[in-house]
């Protein structure tokens, strides 16, 4: 379940349309609209729309193995929040947003900012180096990341073991967390850094100018000017953080394999609700679990907005200018 | 012909039949599928000069070649080899195609604790009407007892892996030991003495592998799961027997005489190869697994039986093991079964998975055949691995049962006992937890619980 919560909320509503009479013209022109429009409706109801119903009304009925489907109500959702299992998950990848996002946006500002503000030569390169490893899908990332933190024979544990520090365990129940945040701000810096970089070059030039007669240095710049004027680009990858972090699936199910005795079949919300439909299976549950975990999202991605929202206005108010 | 058109008329209402329970959930009682009568040679003769069509889901490698003998005997009949996956996914799949009431296939190959899951939903063939029953003597017992815990036959048993002890005879030659330990309190010694003098453990036990801690369990005389067909399961993987095989292996843990690195894993293959480990408790296919795993140290393994609880007892547990199941959904039930049948049956076939796929047999003919046990092993210093295994086989506790839902077994293994392990923690105490856990999922289920 994807939920794109609308972003550009500040759109100045446009004037009322004027009531005319629809001419035989107008009417045809709309019902092409609406002709054209079919091919995307019927994709986006037989592929979104009714699987996301379908399994809604799954989630509501209770299979067994002995004894089929019952009718459950909202059973299995009192279950789930009730469910030790699923509310760990959901700390735990709250507390991977908490920490993981803002070292990750960070990053990728400060990359972002310092290609932008250095546009000479060999800035190309740089950004496309940061940006590889987006390119690179997640099941080879992890998979490649697991050999890298490998105990005996990993490349980091050997070089530590080197310089005399002991093997660092990165795969323990208790490292396993960070080792994923590793992993994700590696495969995502990149990306996030491209959204701020090209919002960054769509601030037109003028106001640079104006700040350097006013004498602001390149900090000043940065912060007075570049930061601001970015700001829905920098909502956006807030956004697109939460979901991807709140749908944590591809680096447990992967390192799971690896080290099955840190990574419980419950340790990201997404994961147990796949667990419990293939290997409990208890698809109705698991429906219930997948469609709780989009209305979290949902709530958490709507309450950043609003956060986001009120500073920006609290901004304004204090530069002295109308929102 | 007409006869012919009969049949297919049943086999399609029995279809239709079924798929409906599924749909409403109810669950006709065994009974009602016992009331068959048995094929006769004609049913056979004919089924098997008729052109038809089979499927045969397996992951077993170059199967194809036992297959060309079954259609070289039966031209008529033209088998299609799927690998839909191994294990797990090969299960999802089909149980999936079992749900969706289209695209199973005829013949599965099915691993035997899984049998009962497929059992529940009425989903596997009870091969007794074929003659299936005729076949009990050609297996060792206990193997038959998996594939027919009660009167009906389920599957033909196609591998097992009876447990042994496979050792470097080099490390623990020179830590003073000469002969393999024959209990596990001189497991336990010789576990000391190995680490001390050598620095290696004398062994691995995979942290999350509940297939090897079962098959301990198994040996020590444990019935952790009974299941009687229908709705009712008995669980008791926390009994005393049980805890005292789990505070064993805790103490040896705790003790850092037994590592816990997960297996089947880069780290735990290099420990093989490199003598961190030396030795593994593993089952009659691991003699061949090894030997791929750890070319470099060809020569210094060897193989014994697993230490006993009491000295001078002769008993083992097994750990794996497959076999060829016929859905109930195939409509070409005869010819399934005569695949089925002639894949672990034919003396040629069956034959050729003990010698050219090294699946470890549990025919009885190929056990006694010398081209099989008197085979030397270079590996093993020449040593005859497997006429040691067949003498394993014949200790193998012979009534141990699965519970209908052995995915969920695992994966709350994993959970309990495997992070309990990993952290050297008390696996008695895990054990309660997993007992807890399966008794819950049970009830949930709809079971009734012994």
């Amino acid at each position: 379940m994807t939920h794109s919560p609308a972003l550009a909320s500040e759109r100045p509503a446009s004037a009322p349309p004027l009531k005319k009479r629809t001419t035989p013209m107008k009417r045809k022109q709309r019902l092409a609209a609406y002709l054209f429009l079919v091919p995307f409706f019927i994709v986006f109801i037989t592929m979104l729309v009714v699987p996301l119903v379908y399994a809604g009304y799954l989630s509501l009925f209770e299979s067994k193995l002995i004894g089929g489907d019952v009718f459950a109500g909202l059973a299995n959702y009192v279950r789930a929040l009730t469910d030790s299992a699923f509310l760990a998950g959901l700390g735990r990848v709250g507390l991977f947003f908490i920490i993981q996002v803002p070292i990750m946006l960070g990053l990728a500002l400060f990359l972002a900012l310092a290609l932008d503000s250095a546009r000479g030569r060999g800035s190309k390169a740089v950004r496309l180096l940061i940006f590889v490893p987006y390119a690179v899908p997640a099941v080879v990332a992890t998979l490649m990341w697991g050999y890298l933190y490998g105990p005996d024979f990993g490349p980091i544990a050997q070089i530590s073991r080197a310089v005399g520090l002991g093997t660092p365990d990165f795969l323990s129940p208790e490292s396993i967390l960070g080792s994923m945040m590793n992993i994700v701000t590696w495969e995502f810096v990149g990306y996030n850094m491209i959204i701020m970089y090209a919002a960054l070059r769509s601030i037109p030039a003028e106001l640079y100018e104006a700040a350097e007669i006013d004498g602001a240095g390149q900090f000043r710049l940065a912060w007075s000017i570049k930061i601001p004027a970015i700001r829905p680009a920098l909502m956006l990858t807030v956004i697109f953080s939460i979901i991807g972090s709140f749908q944590l699936f591809a680096e447990p199910s992967l390192l799971n394999a690896i080290a099955p005795d840190a990574i419980s079949t419950s340790f990201t919300p997404n994961y147990y609700a796949y667990n419990l439909a293939f290997i409990n299976q208890e698809l109705n549950y698991a429906a219930a679990i997948a469609f709780l975990l989009g209305v979290v999202i949902a709530i958490v991605s709507y309450f950043v907005q609003l956060a986001g929202e009120r500073r920006e206005r609290v901004g304004h108010a204090e530069r002295g200018i109308e929102p | 012909m007409n006869k012919k058109a009969r049949r297919t008329a049943v086999a399609l209402v029995t279809g239709a039949v079924s798929i409906g329970l599924l749909v409403t959930g109810c669950t006709p009682s065994s009974s009602d599928e016992s009331t068959q009568e048995s094929v006769s040679q004609d049913d056979i003769d004919t089924a098997m000069t008729t052109p038809t069509k089979l499927t045969f889901w397996t992951w077993v490698p170059d199967i194809e070649n036992e297959v060309a003998l079954f259609e070289a005997k039966y031209p008529a009949i033209d088998v299609t080899v799927e690998n839909v996956g191994q294990g797990l996914p090969h299960y999802q799949k089909l149980r999936s195609a079992i749900e969706a009431g289209e695209g199973a296939p005829d013949v599965t190959q099915i691993e035997y604790q899984y049998i009962p899951s497929f059992v529940l939903n009425n989903s596997l063939l009870d091969l007794t009407a074929y003659g299936a029953d005729d076949l009990s003597s050609d297996y060792v017992d206990w193997a038959w007892n998996q594939v027919s815990p009660d009167e009906e036959v389920w599957a033909i048993p196609q591998d097992v892996g009876p447990m042994g002890n496979l050792y470097r005879e080099d490390i623990l030659t020179a830590a003073g030991i000469t002969e393999p330990p024959a209990t596990w309190d001189d497991y336990a010694a010789a576990a000391k003495t190995v680490k001390d003098t050598t620095g290696s453990y004398i062994s691995n036990v995979g942290a999350t592998q509940a297939g090897q801690m079962i098959g301990f369990l198994w040996q020590a005389g444990v019935k952790p799961f009974g299941y009687d067909g229908s709705e009712t399961v008995s669980i008791d993987v926390n009994s005393d027997e049980a805890k005292k095989v789990a505070d064993y292996w805790t103490d040896l843990i705790q003790q850092d005489l037994i590592s816990t690195d997960v297996d089947f894993q880069d780290q735990w293959y290099q420990g093989l190869a490199s003598g961190k480990y030396a030795g593994w408790l593993t089952a009659a296919w691991g003699p061949i697994f090894l030997q791929g795993t750890a070319e470099a140290t060809t020569g210094l393994w060897r193989a014994a039986p697993l230490p006993q609880w009491n000295a001078g007892d002769e008993v083992s547990g097994n750990w794996g093991g497959s076999s060829d199941a016929v859905l109930a959904s195939s409509e070409n039930k005869i010819a399934a079964y005569e695949l089925a049948k002639f894949i672990n049956n034919d003396e040629e076939s069956a034959m050729r998975l003990a010698t050219e796929q090294f699946l470890f047999p549990p025919q009885v003919s190929v056990l006694e055949d010398p081209a099989f046990v008197d085979q030397e092993s270079e590996f093993y210093g020449g040593q005859k691995v497997n006429e040691l295994f067949a003498e394993i086989s014949q200790t193998v506790d012979t009534d141990f049962q699965w519970l209908p839902y052995m995915d969920y077994v695992y994966s709350s293994y994993e959970d309990t006992v495997g992070t309990v392990i990993a952290d050297k923690g008390d696996i008695s105490g895990a054990l309660d937890v997993w007992q807890d856990q399966l008794v819950t999922y049970a009830t949930d289920q709809g079971f009734t619980v012994e």
